[in-house]
């Protein structure tokens, strides 16, 4: 079981077009080895998680840059937990203003990279949970 | 040709001699130097590094054809650039107010945020709109917004510059009926719409319909703007964007350029004399910290337009060959990390731009890694400028850095590599082919992960994020857009509409539907009657949808 490869959707929700930082931590990560799908900007809460469920993922991870983020992320959160996939671990990034950050990993998005963090972070973050996703 | 065989020989006996004998014992902090855009950077610049006998026709003289040394014979001894600060959020009663404090502070041109809705064409009622409704700037939805958002500042004495792309014509259209109910005529009024969208294709993401519709509404612009707006520029063709996508400095004017060519062809193919529009179309560029490669690239940019409207384009008026920019300031070289360090990566930006020659500036304030920012950062950046403009000297003289080996080794160097860029994409038939077969988004995601490499190796030094951090606080005073204003901007909509004339209205959208099928009608007349019923954007650009469809998003990772 250990052998199979993590699946990661990273998603742009929102309507920004900053995929910058998407795209990089998207191609960053598959160099570390994971499958990694990306969705392209301006999707819907929905389809995110319909792409989610689709690829069978194990994380998404969303980014946005408008300030649509409490808003947005605890909506997929939500549409996860209703399609039976509170399983799959979500986490975030983009221009997010530190308070807001207890309000989003209450509304169970499980970490949120700020802008500047090196990949590693996040690297280990996923590595972090890779027990809890093959139990 | 005697004085330079002379220095190169000087040259050779310096490294010899002099540079090797301190490189044997104290060796250069790196064995290769490279500006911000990875380009290589030599130890030192002398006059052989410049071929003077090209002098007069590559650099030659400010006010004069190629224009490298800027578009105006006395520049900033003139008048300074305009200052202009980008600004707009939450509501048109909010962004107005904060327009009139701006221009009390000084700054001598409006420029107007739009919300993500209002640029893609959404009303603040659509299910697209969630969350984003008032964020990233001013929400409008019909005329009475845009009504709201210039009360009391006077369209004949401000211009006014629009961020606006896919529905560019409705905001023109809506500025323009403003106007009339001011009294102000069309040929009085002033200002930019952004209006570029093969850049949105490539790198900004707030698009609608698909490359052919959208270049047929531009050329639309055009040509009614030549005939009934004289003084507006009907286009800001775009390299801001497509920098802070990750792009070098290179990329920027290459792929800049080859836009404003794509939209000059598609123009001359309709009909339109080069020379009848040519002069309105202006450029916006970034501004990063690598102050002297920033400078050439404008040098350089210069350059190439003047060169390819004069010897491709064949335009007559030297107007036509001028190529006019606003500058921002890199919002990508901002840090979240001691945000304070952002005034002074501006200030150097700032000196960029004015060292460039820039016709306008935005500076950015130190807080907008974070959030948008607070009146009191905004007041900083717009002083930025100001002590630029008032106590730095740099804008008493024209083009200060011509005759710099360096800056003037780099122009051509940018100019060159530029070229080449624009060749291969003239090859491949011309721009709109380059981005649908996703060529220029991977030239510029590969030099985007490129640079975060170098910045994660360490390679590249961030000042605050790789190296000299600090343990921070969060930062507080942050400017937060209220959540409820979605509610009373629809609130507001759904009043709009049960006040107007809907029987009009329907008139209006039935006819510009039907000229929107026909590919020689110019729907710009059609557009300023159906907003001056009060259609709202979201109705209008819903026709427009239904008759040419949507773009979808080619991926490319």
């Amino acid at each position: 079981m250990s052998e199979r490869k993590l699946r990661i959707l990273i998603a742009k929700p929102g309507l920004d077009g900053h995929d910058r930082g998407a795209k990089y931590v998207a191609r960053a990560l598959k160099d570390e080895g994971y499958e990694v799908i990306y969705t392209g900007i301006r999707q819907t809460p929905e389809s995110i998680v319909s792409t989610a469920l689709q690829e069978d993922v194990d994380f998404v991870g969303l980014s946005l840059l408008s300030g649509a983020h409490n808003e947005l992320f605890p909506r997929i959160v939500d549409l996860l937990r209703e399609n039976d996939a509170a399983d799959i671990i979500v986490f975030g990034g983009g221009v997010i203003p530190e308070e807001d950050i207890p309000f989003l990993k209450e509304k169970g998005v499980r970490a949120v990279f700020t802008p500047g963090t090196p990949i590693q972070e996040i690297v280990d973050f996923i590595e972090s949970k890779r027990d809890e996703r093959h139990q | 040709m005697e004085e330079y065989k002379k220095i190169k020989e000087a040259r050779r006996k310096w490294e010899e001699k002099t540079v090797d004998k301190v490189i044997s014992r104290f060796p250069e902090r790196k064995e290769t130097f490279v500006t911000g855009s990875d380009i290589p950077v030599d130890r030192a610049y002398s006059p052989e590094s410049f071929d003077e006998e090209r002098w007069l026709d590559e650099v030659g003289f400010p006010g004069e054809y190629p224009f490298t040394r800027g578009v105006q014979p006395t520049m900033y001894r003139g008048r300074f650039w305009t200052m202009r600060q980008y600004a707009g959020f939450g509501t048109a009663e909010e962004s107005n107010r904060r327009y009139k404090y701006l221009l009390e502070q000084g700054q001598t041109g409006l420029s107007v945020a739009f919300d993500l809705p209002t640029q893609i064409g959404y009303d603040s009622d659509d299910t697209m709109s969630v969350g984003e409704v008032g964020k990233v700037g001013v929400a409008i939805d019909t005329l009475k917004d845009m009504e709201i958002l210039f009360e009391g500042i006077p369209l004949d004495k401000v211009s006014t510059s629009m961020t606006i792309n896919a529905p560019a014509s409705v905001l023109l259209a809506m500025y323009i009926v403003v106007g009339e109910k001011q009294g102000v005529s069309r040929d009085q009024l002033r200002g930019t719409i952004q209006n570029d969208i093969l850049k949105e294709y490539i790198a900004r993401g707030t698009y609608i319909f698909p490359p052919e519709p959208s270049m047929r509404l531009i050329t639309n612009i055009f040509e009614f703007c030549s005939k009934e707006v004289p003084k507006w520029n009907t286009i800001s063709i775009s390299g801001y964007h497509i920098r802070e996508a990750g792009s070098t400095a290179v990329q920027e004017v290459a792929f800049t350029i080859a836009d404003g060519m794509e939209y000059v062809k598609t123009a001359v193919r309709a009909g339109l004399d080069v020379d009848q529009f040519a002069d309105r179309l202006s450029f916006f560029f970034n501004a990063h910290n690598d102050l002297l490669e920033e400078v050439a690239k404008y040098r350089a940019a210069r350059r190439i337009w003047a060169t390819l409207m004069k010897e491709k384009f064949l335009a007559q008026s030297s107007k036509s060959m001028m190529l006019r920019f606003h500058t921002q300031t890199g919002g990508s070289t901002l840090t979240a990390q001691q945000p304070d360090n952002n005034i002074v990566r501006v200030a150097i930006q700032t000196l960029a731009a004015v060292l460039g020659g820039t016709q306008s500036l935005h500076t950015n304030s130190r807080d907008e890694a974070l959030a948008l920012p607070t009146e009191d950062s905004v007041r900083i950046a717009l002083r930025t400028q100001q002590i630029v403009a008032h106590e730095s000297g740099v804008a008493n003289t024209v083009d200060p850095l011509a005759g710099s080996y360096y800056v003037e080794a780099l122009t051509s160097r940018i100019y060159n590599e530029a070229m080449d860029y624009i060749k291969k994409i003239e090859e491949m038939g011309g721009m709109v082919k380059a981005i649908e077969k996703g060529y220029i988004q991977k030239e510029i995601q590969d030099a985007a992960y490129r640079y975060q490499k170098d910045v994660e190796k360490g390679d590249r030094i961030v000042v605050g994020v790789n190296k000299f951090t600090v343990k921070e606080e969060a930062p507080r005073d942050l400017l937060k857009v209220d959540p409820a204003l979605r509610d009373l901007q629809v609130k507001k909509l759904a009043k709009t509409k049960a006040e107007r004339d809907n029987e009009a209205v329907k008139k209006a959208l039935k006819a510009l539907e039907d000229a929107a099928a026909k590919p020689d009608v110019n729907l710009m007349p059609l557009i300023i009657d159906a907003v001056r019923e009060y259609a709202s954007l979201g109705e209008i650009c819903n026709i427009l949808r239904e008759v040419y469809g949507e773009y979808k998003e080619s991926i490319v990772l």
